[in-house]
């Protein structure tokens, strides 16, 4: 019996963690808001796409790692660790899921290898099952879409989007076709990429229409929000490490404020609220895989308890830091605001805890 | 990640389930300790048994006390924590009582195995696992709580015997206890951590008078205990003079390690699902009502946490690459802070009936829930408080700067 990560997973963990550092300091992040250096997203995708990112999860045969679910959310806690501005969970873990569980021979050969080389890139539209905030979500009559898409994930650079319809159909629309209209959406977190869709009369390419389909979108969302909250998870621990490291060397009344019991306390429940997250997340996403009666329970408390975690972490942390925990000089902010944005993406607590009730029959 | 135990696992599971089908329903009466009611109380028992003799059957079988050797009373098996936590498992799902801890057992046994002498082992382990003498912790005083190591208790070497003179508090169930152990302070002029040994105590020893303590949930759960010229023989010392602070540090991680168990968290969860199901607001049950689902849910979020916490520990011990020490820190606090959250809904969701206490008309589950809301508040403040459990998560697991120390203290 074994449960944790392996040390391959670790591994690759490091050298993501250590790609990031280098790549993704505060003062890239400065430079990419004010709009100074337009090449950080392009360094940051080419750079992760090259340690494997891009075809983490897509089966060897079509030019992938195949790696699993677990494997693939100590990726994104890694990449919560150092705020990537990289559209993992949309681009890289949902659509590649999908159209490998749903797309036919054909469709698989087109899409996988070029989601894997870095070619295509997806983003997703999954509201009208995870919250949608309008009056009219996405209709499809005809291999036609028409409607409107709040909020469409990792929509950066896109070639594609990966659709859901309000009848629960899924569908592949072409980026620059025809009636269709993005609109960039700005969050308070830079680091992720979220826009509105407006269709008129779209040409779209079903993805698998069959029976199992409702199943497989359960697994995709699944995964997306186990990957969020591991994210959250990395995002929280970064903003820990940083709150102890302040802790010790700040001095004042003439002593560091870590030695003070206020500043001590708020780390230690921090960490103490933390540590069971590790496990929650890993258990999680192992039953995605090999627990499957368990794990639409175990994604809803995951991500709802991740937010809750990640929510207390990001005030706390930033409060440990005084001042300079509130300025954009220190860059705290860019950890609070992603894991800010994660609370609400692909349903938030309160939705998701309400999920969960229903998920045990209560 | 591989969460098989293996093979000769299944037998042992098989076997446990056999056994658990044997004795499903069983009520065990009797005992000193609460049994945390593990039945529907709508459900008649179908065998009645007292405490001792299911004690005994379960060591007997090995499903308790396991790896405690035979020579000294217990099954003699493999320390196997895997078996363990099938038995747990097997016994929760069941609803069958797991055998009674207690300070005895839980902490004086794993002790005298780790430091004591043959002849202790002989003489006090196999009465203390079939509960015909019952151990008390004497290690609080009045003056000597968080700071433990600050304790006045005084024992002299006078001939061949320890002579006692102080007072503890706080000593849970030494009103019915034969034995207790104790900490006190017999090398006055060593360092306050150096100068304090680990001493057994008969409760009968003349000058010993004990005064029960009423608490909150208006039991006498803990005492008061003196000690004027208390003559104990000398050999009653486990590990050397001066030695006690170390001795005692051993039990206490024994001690915080139990109280985040996430088997009797799940029971308790589903007993409270079940009271929400039942209760009626206006009409509609409580279960069904949004802010209070929430609140369930919550703290059912904390629950699977916990209960993949456990996975984790598990897999530390047996894996010694595997880093859990900071995990296994925040156990104490974690789950004592929890369960008094889940007490705390309990009581919520009945409103004013929630308070109802003492035999009350419309009592429901015989006061279990208000009982336990007050018992579990005990839990964070005994065995070492919140505040010091983050003290020692941010100082050794945080390594954050100890606090300057105040000249004299
Ligand atoms: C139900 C119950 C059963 C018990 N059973 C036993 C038993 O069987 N045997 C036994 O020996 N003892 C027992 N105890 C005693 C228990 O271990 C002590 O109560 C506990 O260690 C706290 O000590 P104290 O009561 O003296 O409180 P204090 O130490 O006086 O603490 C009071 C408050 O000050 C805080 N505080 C103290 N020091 C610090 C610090 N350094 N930093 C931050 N905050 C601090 C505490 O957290 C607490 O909030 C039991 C207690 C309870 C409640």
């Amino acid at each position: 019996m074994y449960f944790g990560l392996s040390e391959e997973q670790q591994f690759f963990q490091e050298s993501i963690d250590k790609f990031l550092e280098d790549t993704v300091t505060v003062d890239a992040l400065r430079s990419y808001r004010t709009g100074e250096d337009d090449n950080l997203i392009d360094d940051v995708f080419n750079g992760l796409n090259e340690l494997g990112l891009s075809g983490l999860i897509i089966p060897e045969e079509y030019g992938g790692l195949g790696l699993d679910s677990l494997f693939a959310i100590s990726v994104s806690e890694s990449l919560g660790k150092g705020v990537a501005p990289y559209p993992f969970i949309g681009s890289f873990l949902i659509a590649p899921f999908l159209i490998n569980k749903l797309g036919s021979d054909s469709q698989k050969q087109k899409y996988l290898p070029s989601i894997a080389n870095g070619e295509y890139r997806f983003a997703v539209a999954l509201t009208e099952m995870t919250g949608r905030r309008i009056e009219k979500g996405i209709q499809s009559s005809k291999q036609k879409l028409s409607g409107q898409s709040l909020f469409v994930m990792d929509d950066i650079h896109s070639t594609h989007y990966l659709i859901l319809d309000s009848d629960g159909a899924l569908h592949i629309v072409e980026a620059e076709e025809s009636g269709l209209e993005k609109v960039e959406l700005k969050t308070v977190d830079i680091t992720s990429f979220v826009s509105e869709l407006k269709l008129d009369q779209v040409k779209t390419e079903d993805l698998g229409n069959g029976p199992g389909n409702i199943d497989a979108i359960k697994q995709a969302i699944n995964l997306g929000r186990v990957a969020i909250a591991s994210e959250t998870l990395g995002a929280s621990q970064s903003m820990l490490n940083r709150s102890v490291d302040y802790a010790k060397e700040r001095k004042q009344f003439g002593r560091p404020i870590g030695s003070f019991q206020a500043v001590k306390h708020m780390c230690a429940q921090m960490a103490s609220d933390l540590e069971p997250c590790y496990s929650m997340v890993w258990y999680a996403a192992h039953s995605i895989d090999h627990i499957p009666h368990e794990a639409d329970l175990m994604a809803c408390q995951t991500k709802a308890h991740l937010s809750e975690v990640g929510a207390f972490v990001a005030k706390t942390s930033t409060e440990v830091h005084g001042g300079m925990g509130f300025t954009d000089d220190l860059g705290l902010h860019y950890w609070f605001k992603r894991i800010g944005l994660n609370r609400q993406l692909l349903g938030s607590p309160d939705l998701l805890r309400e999920e969960a009730a229903e998920a045990q029959g209560i | 990640m591989n969460l098989d135990f293996g093979n000769e696992y299944a037998d042992f599971r098989n076997e446990v389930q056999s056994f658990c089908e044997q004795y499903k329903g069983i009520h065990v009466t009797g005992s000193l300790y609460s049994y945390e009611s593990v039945m529907d109380p709508n459900e008649k028992p179908k065998i009645e048994m007292d405490y001792k003799e299911w004690q005994k059957i379960l060591i007997e079988h090995g499903y308790h006390v396991r790896h405690i050797p035979k020579e000294y009373g217990g099954f003699g098996g493999d320390l196997d924590i895997v078996k363990n936590v099938i038995i747990t498992e097997e016994f929760s799902k069941s609803k069958i009582p797991t055998g009674v801890g207690g300070q005895g057992i839980d902490f004086l046994v794993p002790t005298l195995l780790e430091m004591g002498t043959e002849e202790q082992r002989q003489r006090y382990i196999q009465p203390a696992l079939y509960l015909d003498e019952i151990w008390c912790q004497g290690y609080s005083e009045p003056n000597a709580g968080s700071d433990l190591a600050s304790l006045q208790t005084k024992g002299e070497l006078v001939g061949d015997e320890w002579v006692i003179n102080g007072q503890k508090i706080w000593t849970s169930t030494a009103k019915y206890a034969q034995m207790m152990f104790c900490l006190v302070r017999t090398e006055p002029e060593a360092s306050k951590h150096q100068g304090i040994s680990y001493l057994l105590i008969p409760m009968d020893t003349p000058g010993i008078e004990v005064r029960p303590l009423v608490d909150m949930t208006l039991d006498a759960g803990f005492n008061e205990v003196f000690f004027t010229d208390v003559r104990i023989p000398a050999e009653n010392i486990v590990g050397e003079r001066g030695q006690g602070w170390l001795v005692a540090n051993k039990t206490l991680v024994h001690e915080r390690g139990s109280l985040g168990d996430p088997n009797k968290m799940i029971r308790r969860y589903d007993k409270l699902v079940n009271l929400m199901k039942s209760e009626i607001l206006d009409g509609v049950r409580i279960i069904d009502k949004p802010v209070y689902r929430d609140r369930l849910m919550k703290i059912h979020g904390k629950i699977l946490a916990l209960k993949s916490h456990g996975l984790r520990l598990l897999s530390g011990r047996l894996n010694k690459g595997q880093d859990i020490n900071l995990g296994t820190m925040i156990v104490k606090l974690y789950g004592t802070e929890m369960r008094y959250e889940l007490e705390t809904l309990a009581i919520d969701v009945m409103g004013e009936l929630g308070t109802l206490y003492n035999n009350s008309p419309h009592l429901r589950d015989n006061g279990g829930w208000q009982y336990a809301y007050m018992y579990y508040l005990g839990l964070i403040i005994g065995g070492g408080t919140s505040q010091i459990q983050k003290n020692i998560i941010s100082e050794r697991g945080l390594g954050l700067p100890k606090e300057p120390k105040i000249q004299g203290a």
